[in-house]
């Protein structure tokens, strides 16, 4: 049928490599959940909370997010272009190099070499390495479009160049600095100028490794697995140049009420008010894709996982953005609050739609079915319920330390002394972990599911030859 | 045109490009060249070696996970923590170290506020003081020696000024020496404002202030309570003193002789800091100011309780 052949091993290989990289970050995640409330599990000097989340946070962007984002990208990239990629020998040298990366990232961070930037901790010799890592994956997915054997470029394309563009330009950027020594450099940047610096490129980093490739897999896995084509093609341009316009616009509103510029903080948080807009064009995108025939939250297993998964980016963006208001931010800001924000993305919207996408693919690879619908069901609800724990368990302890920290007498004095708005925090806290119990579990009969799959489609192989 | 570039993806790639970089040039680009991005203030020192090398271990051992460096011009943040931030503290930070979540008190103004030994003990063992803390233990950092070498090529690369001896001195520290140090260092480039107290205005004519509750056993109760929650950690159990001076040895402010009422009140209010002068005595600093955290009758029961251990003696 087909006169050319898919790189299927690669695909594979990025996968398997991003389950095993968020197991770990998610091990991490619960290790540290119980540091909170519990600091005689801190192990000094490799693993302190300190050196632990860092690794948590590494692990799951880099390792399960970009690694999935590496794989899916490329079974996308030949599947929307009509051809194999375009220097596979490439890609496979991709994959070993990304696996060495991220294992060499590990340690280094629990040796503490640390930039003390967020999501861009990696010290300088890596930081190369990920360049490297990256500008392999732009050839390789711009030369595969570039010769694609396929005139239109569909949505997921679109969001998978913004994506390749848009994270070059921040990594490079926020990572100048001066070595100094193998293990420590300082930035180029310095005081208000680097905290600018560092949250364009933080809150981009969202955008661009948790937003736009995961939109890339919704619009290609949405329509694939349901059947439905995408509800409007033009809302579909729409919402994308007005996303990826917007979006680097609004990092200041992560420095409300610092010593940054107030106009720089005022611009960030009226272009994030705007940012609604295109993030829900994508949401309504998908729910009238799936209107057309509701019937398939029931009878296809995967559109529950894409449904949901757009509603949390959906009540993701419409959180955000308040959080950015100045008179929310002066309540909210440094609470836990924000880590409720963040897992309700990662946990919610990114792991949803990249585990349905995982579950969409590997069948296809091994040409058979998914191993058990029903364990891909338990799957769904278990990890829905564990993040919904998480974050509503940080958002009621965020807004009561928020409170507690702004408390004044009638006379004038503070009510609470900092200790007494840290110790009401442990219960949430403890709940919290289990909230991370259950989705841990949740993520295992999702690995189970996907490596009983490759089983079965293994011996399939062998029985057809 | 329209559909054009969605065949075209070197263009597509392009005007892509250009969408992403108008955003990243009036927010990022264009403001670094603008000077409100660069300010200095005029007494801001750049970090001695040994500061630097307790900066260093701050960000290796990623304590912004927890601490916040900046004072939000809140009035409640400005009354637990102290003056907020200024734009021009921090033109030696490469990078910041503002942090993004208090897990921990915020430190932009935690230098100077109490002497090395708390900040040792502490380290050692956050829960002597606050049976509750989460904070991980650090003592192990006593047993780390610095690396002189090392150091001085960071302070090169910074461009930062030292002397040889300064270096030399290096090899006797610690890590754990290195990071007081630089926590002591943090935020002195801005003045400690003192706490004004309603109870102070009120009686500014008053020469003496008298405590409504000296004597009363009910103050003197609660004044205990008050007072092992607080002071006992510096001060001991009975006021014998131990990172902090005695209470009960009639040696107030390093001078022979007691002190009346009000200044109890005023240096429980404010703290010491140095060059504060009170009857003519002239502190050295290290107490951090309860003003904001207790209200005026609770510190009239401690100093009730105070004036008991001393009948005691």
């Amino acid at each position: 049928m087909n006169d050319y052949q898919y790189d299927n091993q690669t695909v594979k290989g990025f996968i398997v490599s991003s389950i095993f990289w968020g197991v770990i970050g998610i091990l991490v995640g619960l290790w540290i959940s119980v540091q909170m409330w519990a600091p005689s599990w801190n192990i000094p000097p490799y693993f302190t909370f300190g050196r632990l989340r860092v690794l948590h946070t590494n692990s799951l962007a880099f390792g399960l997010g970009v690694g999935a984002i590496f794989g899916i990208t490329y079974y996308i990239v030949m599947r929307l272009t009509r051809r194999s990629l375009l220097f596979p020998k490439l890609a496979r040298f991709h994959l070993y190099l990304f696996n060495i990366a991220i294992a060499l990232a590990a340690v280094s961070l629990l040796a503490g070499m640390n930039q003390s930037l967020e999501y861009a901790e990696l010290e300088w010799p890596l930081d190369i390495g990920v360049v490297i890592l990256w500008v392999i994956f732009a050839i390789n997915v711009l030369g595969t479009i570039i010769k694609r054997k396929e005139e239109q470029m569909y949505v997921s394309l679109w969001y998978i160049i913004a994506t390749v563009v848009a994270v070059a330009v921040l990594y490079i950027v926020n990572n100048l600095s001066v070595p100094a020594g193998l293990f420590k450099s300082y930035s180029v940047f310095s005081g208000v100028n680097s905290a600018n610096v560092q949250w364009w490129y933080g809150h981009n980093a969202v955008g661009f490794v948790f937003t736009t490739p995961i939109l890339a897999m919704f619009y290609y896995f949405l329509p694939k697995s349901t059947g439905l084509p995408i509800y409007s093609h033009r809302l579909s341009i729409v919402a994308f140049w007005s996303l990826v316009f917007a979006y680097l616009w609004t990092g200041a509103h992560h420095l409300v009420y610092t010593p940054l510029p107030d106009w720089l903080q005022t611009l960030g948080i009226v272009f994030t008010m705007f940012l609604i807009a295109p993030s829900w064009g994508s949401v309504i995108n998908g729910y009238y894709t799936v209107g057309a025939d509701w019937s398939k939250m029931r009878t296809n297993y995967l559109t529950k996982f894409f449904i949901f998964g757009i509603t949390f980016y959906g009540l993701q963006t419409i959180q955000g953005p308040t959080q950015a208001l100045r008179v929310v931010s002066s309540l909210i800001h440094y609470t836990d609050w924000v880590p409720g924000h963040v897992h309700m993305g990662t946990m919610g919207w990114v792991t949803m739609t990249v585990a349905a996408s995982i579950y969409y693919i590997i069948p296809r690879i091994y040409k058979t079915e998914i191993y058990s619908v029903r364990i891909a069901n338990i799957h769904f609800y278990l990890v829905l319920i564990g993040q919904l724990i998480y974050s509503i368990t940080m958002w009621i302890t965020g807004i009561q330390q928020g409170a507690m920290w702004k408390a004044i007498n009638p006379d004038g004095t503070l009510k609470y002394t900092f200790i007494e708005t840290l110790v009401r925090n442990y219960p949430y806290w403890q709940l919290r972990t289990l909230g991370g119990v259950i989705f841990t579990i949740g993520m295992l009969f999702f690995i189970y599911n996907i490596f009983m799959t490759i089983r079965k489609g293994k011996a399939l192989a062998v029985s057809r030859a | 045109m329209a559909g054009g570039i969605y065949r075209k993806p070197i263009m597509f790639t392009i005007v892509a490009t250009v969408v992403i970089l108008i955003g990243t040039a009036f927010t990022m680009f264009i403001p670094m060249f603008t000077e409100g991005m660069h300010p200095k203030l005029e007494n801001l020192k750049p970090y001695t070696p040994l500061e630097l090398a307790g900066r260093d271990i701050y960000q290796r051992e990623g304590c912004h996970y927890c601490h916040t460096q900046t004072v939000r011009p809140l009035k409640a943040e400005v009354m637990r923590y102290g003056e907020y931030s200024k734009a021009g503290e921090f033109a030696y930070e490469r990078p910041f170290l503002w942090g993004s979540k208090r897990t921990g008190p915020d430190l932009a103004r935690i230098g100077g506020k109490y002497p090395d030994a708390w900040h040792y003990r502490h380290f050692e063992n956050p829960r002597r003081f606050f049976p509750q803390s989460n904070m991980p233990s650090y003592g192990w950092l006593k047993n780390r020696k610095l690396d002189p070498e090392s150091i001085k090529k960071h302070m090169d690369v910074l461009g930062f000024p030292y002397t040889e001896e300064e270096i030399a001195a290096l090899s006797d520290k610690t890590e754990l020496d290195a990071l007081v140090a630089y926590i002591q260092s943090i935020g002195r480039a801005v003045a400690r404002k003192p706490v004004i107290k309603t109870v102070m205005k009120e009686t500014v004519r008053e020469k003496y202030l008298i405590n409504p509750f000296a004597g009363d056993p009910e103050a003197i109760a609660k004044g205990m309570e008050l007072y092992e929650e607080n002071c006992a950690m510096c001060h001991g159990e009975k006021g014998e003193g131990d990172i902090g001076p005695s209470l009960i040895d009639n040696v107030f402010l390093y001078v022979e002789g007691d002190l009346p009422d009000d200044d109890y009140f005023e240096i429980i209010n404010n703290g010491t800091f140095e060059g504060m002068v009170e009857e003519g005595r002239t502190a050295k600093g290290g107490m951090p100011p309860f003003g904001e955290e207790l209200q005026k009758d609770e510190i009239w029961y401690i100093i009730s309780y105070i004036r008991s251990l001393q009948g005691k003696k």
